[in-house]
C-alpha cells in the first residue's frame, strides 16, 4: 500500500498546481485521445516533449512519476510480449506455428511502451498535482451542463466528495482493524486461497459495520447543520480560469493541431 | 515477561515524499510484571511504539528482544504467531474490531488462531465474559446489539481470553463513563495482581498513572525524553506543563499550594496522600500554636 503513488496528492507551489483543475482534467483528457492518433517518431517525440514539459512545470520531482510506473510495468511488458509474438507485416525474422516476429510487429510494441508510459504521466501529473476536492469541484463544474436531461449533477458530485474524503479514513481503518486481527492470532497472507478468503471476513465485516454508523453519523452532523440538499446552495470553492490556464490550452491545442498535421498530411 | 527496546527507530514509508521518523532511538526495558505506563503528546510515536511489542512492526534499525526472541528489521513474518500470543494488544477503541455473529464466537477466535478447540475456547469465552463482568447469557447475542461500554468488555475479553503474558492497553477507557472507566482500570489491576501480568498502558489520564503505574516513559517527537517511577516523573511539574503534558489534580492542587507558601517534602500523586500531607500540615500547626 505504501508504494502505491495512485490517487496521491502533493501539494507544491507551481504553474501547474495554481491551474484550474476543470483544465488540467480537459487537458489530460485531451492528451490522451491525441496519442491514439500518434503513427510515427515525430509524434511521439513531439508529445514526449509536451509531457516532460508539463512535469517540469509542476515542479514535482521526476523520480515520483518513475515510482508510479514501475508498478503497471508487467502489464506493459505483457501487452508488448503479444504484440511482439503475434505481429505481422514488415520483415519476417522468426517464426513457430502461430508466433511469429516481425519488424511491424516489433515497432507496434514500441510505440505501445511510449503509449503506455505517457498516459500514465499525464494522469499521474493530474492526480499529483490536483487534489481530490478539486477534481470532484472540476467534475462538477464539467457535468453541469448534463442538468439539462435531468442528470443529477449536483447529487454525483457530493457522493463524489464524501467518497474522496473517506478514502484515506477507510485506509487507516482498515489498518487498524487489521492490526486487530492479527494481534488475535490471524497471519494474513498465509493457507490457500480459500483460507486466505475466510480471512477477510473479520476485517469487512467490522469495515462495513463501521461504514454503516459513519454514513449515520454523517447524514445527523449533516442535517444538523441545516443540509437540506443541493438546490439553492452558493458556493465555497469557486474555480476560476486564469491565464496559465488559457497558455496551457494553447500549448496543447497547439500540439494537437501539429499532431494531427503529421499525421494526416 | 521482559520486552527491551535497543536502539529502535522506525520510518513510515520511507524513501517517499510521505516519509515519517516515528521513532528515534528508543532503548528502554520493560520489566517482567511491572506496570508500564505511556504519555506523551498526540502524535509523539506512542502507538508506533505500541505496536512493536508484539511485533505488528519490525523495528527500520535497532533491535526489540520479546523475551528471548529478537525482532530486527530483517526477522521474517513467518514465526511470529507464539509471540503475538504472548503479548495481547487492547488497542483504542477496540469494539470496532467485533466481527463474529455471537459474542461467544468474537471471545473465542484469539484463543481457536492460536490453536484451542472449540470447546476449550468455549469454555475460556464463558470464563472471560464473567472476568469482565457481563453476565453469560450475553454469549449467544449479536456483538452489534450490544450497547457501547459492552461492546468494549466484549473486546477486552477477546484479548485476555488469548492469555497473555504482557498486556498491551491503548487508552481503554477513551469514551467510557466515570464509573465504567474505574470498574475497567480495576479490572485490569486485580488481573496484574492476581495473574501478574505485565501491563503497559498508554493513557492521558494522569491519575490512571498516579494510582497504578510503577513506571512511567514519556514520549515527545519520537524519543524518550524521561522515565522513572511515576514519583521522580511528576515531581517536575513546570516541565510536564511545557511538554504540554498534565500532572494527577492532587499534584497540581499541592503545586498551587507550593507558590502560594506551603511545602511539601514530595508533591503528593494521589488525594489520599495529598489528604494525609495536609492533615499532617494542620496537626503541625496546631502543636505549634500550643
Amino acid at each position: 500500500m505504501n508504494k502505491l503513488l495512485f490517487g496521491r496528492y502533493i501539494p507544491q507551489d507551481s504553474f501547474v498546481h495554481h491551474m484550474d483543475p476543470r483544465a488540467k482534467l480537459v487537458l489530460s483528457f485531451l492528451y490522451v485521445i491525441v496519442i491514439f492518433f500518434a503513427n510515427n517518431w515525430w509524434i511521439y517525440l513531439l508529445m514526449t516533449v509536451v509531457a516532460l514539459l508539463s512535469i517540469w512545470a509542476s515542479k514535482i520531482n521526476f523520480k515520483l512519476f518513475v515510482d508510479g510506473i514501475l508498478p503497471l510495468i508487467w502489464i506493459i511488458a505483457f501487452t508488448m510480449l503479444i504484440q511482439v509474438l503475434f505481429g505481422t507485416g514488415g520483415h519476417l525474422y522468426w517464426q513457430w506455428g502461430i508466433f511469429s516476429v516481425t519488424s511491424l510487429g516489433i515497432l507496434n510494441a514500441a510505440y505501445i511502451f511510449v503509449r503506455f508510459t505517457l498516459i500514465i504521466l499525464i494522469s499521474t501529473l493530474l492526480t499529483l498535482s490536483t487534489s481530490p476536492i478539486q477534481i470532484s469541484d472540476a467534475i462538477e463544474s464539467l457535468l453541469k451542463p448534463l442538468e439539462k436531461v435531468h442528470f443529477p449533477v449536483y447529487e454525483v458530485a457530493l457522493m463524489l466528495s464524501i467518497a474522496l474524503r473517506f478514502v484515506p479514513t477507510l485506509m487507516d481503518e482498515t489498518e487498524s482493524i487489521m492490526n486487530a486481527q492479527r494481534a488475535r492470532g490471524v497471519d494474513f497472507g498465509t493457507g490457500n486461497i480459500v483460507q486466505r478468503i475466510k480471512k477477510i471476513i473479520p476485517i469487512l465485516i467490522p469495515l462495513f459495520v463501521s461504514a454503516f454508523n459513519r454514513a449515520e453519523d454523517l447524514a445527523t452532523a449533516m442535517e444538523a447543520r441545516g443540509y437540506q440538499g443541493g438546490a439553492g446552495r452558493t458556493k465555497y470553492r469557486l474555480l476560476k480560469w486564469g491565464t496559465r490556464d488559457t497558455i496551457a490550452t494553447l500549448i496543447y491545442l497547439l500540439m494537437t493541431v501539429v499532431v494531427f498535421a503529421l499525421r494526416f498530411c | 515477561m521482559a520486552i527491551t527496546f535497543k536502539s529502535v527507530s522506525y520510518t513510515y514509508q520511507p524513501n517517499t515524499p510521505f516519509e515519517f521518523h516515528a521513532l528515534n532511538e528508543i532503548s528502554t526495558k520493560i520489566e517482567d510484571g511491572s506496570f508500564t505506563a505511556l504519555i506523551g503528546h498526540t502524535g509523539s510515536g506512542k502507538s508506533t511504539f505500541l505496536q512493536h511489542l508484539n511485533a505488528l512492526l519490525k523495528p527500520t534499525s535497532g533491535t526489540v528482544l520479546i523475551e528471548d526472541a529478537t525482532i530486527t528489521h530483517e526477522t521474517s513474518n513467518k514465526n511470529l504467531k507464539p509471540l503475538r500470543k504472548k503479548v495481547g494488544i487492547v488497542f483504542q477503541f477496540p469494539e470496532k474490531q467485533l466481527f463474529a455473529d455471537t459474542v461467544k464466537k468474537d471471545i473465542a477466535f484469539g484463543p481457536e488462531n492460536f490453536g484451542s478447540t472449540p470447546e476449550e475456547a468455549g469454555k475460556l469465552a464463558k470464563k472471560m465474559i464473567e472476568l469482565v463482568g457481563l453476565p453469560v447469557s450475553l454469549l449467544d447475542r449479536s456483538p452489534f446489539e450490544l450497547s457501547g461500554g459492552q461492546m468494549r468488555r466484549v473486546a477486552i475479553a477477546g484479548v485476555l481470553a488469548m492469555q497473555p503474558n504482557v498486556l498491551v492497553l491503548d487508552e481503554p477507557t477513551a469514551g467510557l463513563d466515570p464509573s465504567g472507566r474505574q470498574e475497567i482500570m480495576h479490572l485490569f489491576t486485580s488481573l496484574q495482581q492476581s495473574q501478574h501480568f505485565t501491563i503497559v498502558l498508554v493513557t492521558h489520564q494522569m491519575e490512571d498513572v498516579a494510582n497504578y503505574a510503577n513506571h512511567v516513559i514519556v514520549m515527545e517527537h519520537g524519543k524518550i525524553v524521561k522515565e522513572g517511577r511515576p514519583r521522580e516523573v511528576f515531581a517536575d511539574v513546570e516541565w510536564l506543563h511545557d511538554k504540554q503534558l498534565d500532572v494527577p489534580a492532587s499534584t497540581e492542587f499541592a503545586f498551587e499550594m507550593v507558590k502560594r507558601g506551603f511545602h511539601f517534602d514530595k508533591l503528593p500523586l494521589t488525594e489520599q496522600e495529598l489528604a494525609d500531607d495536609i492533615a499532617a500540615m494542620f496537626k503541625r500547626r496546631r502543636r505549634s500554636n500550643e
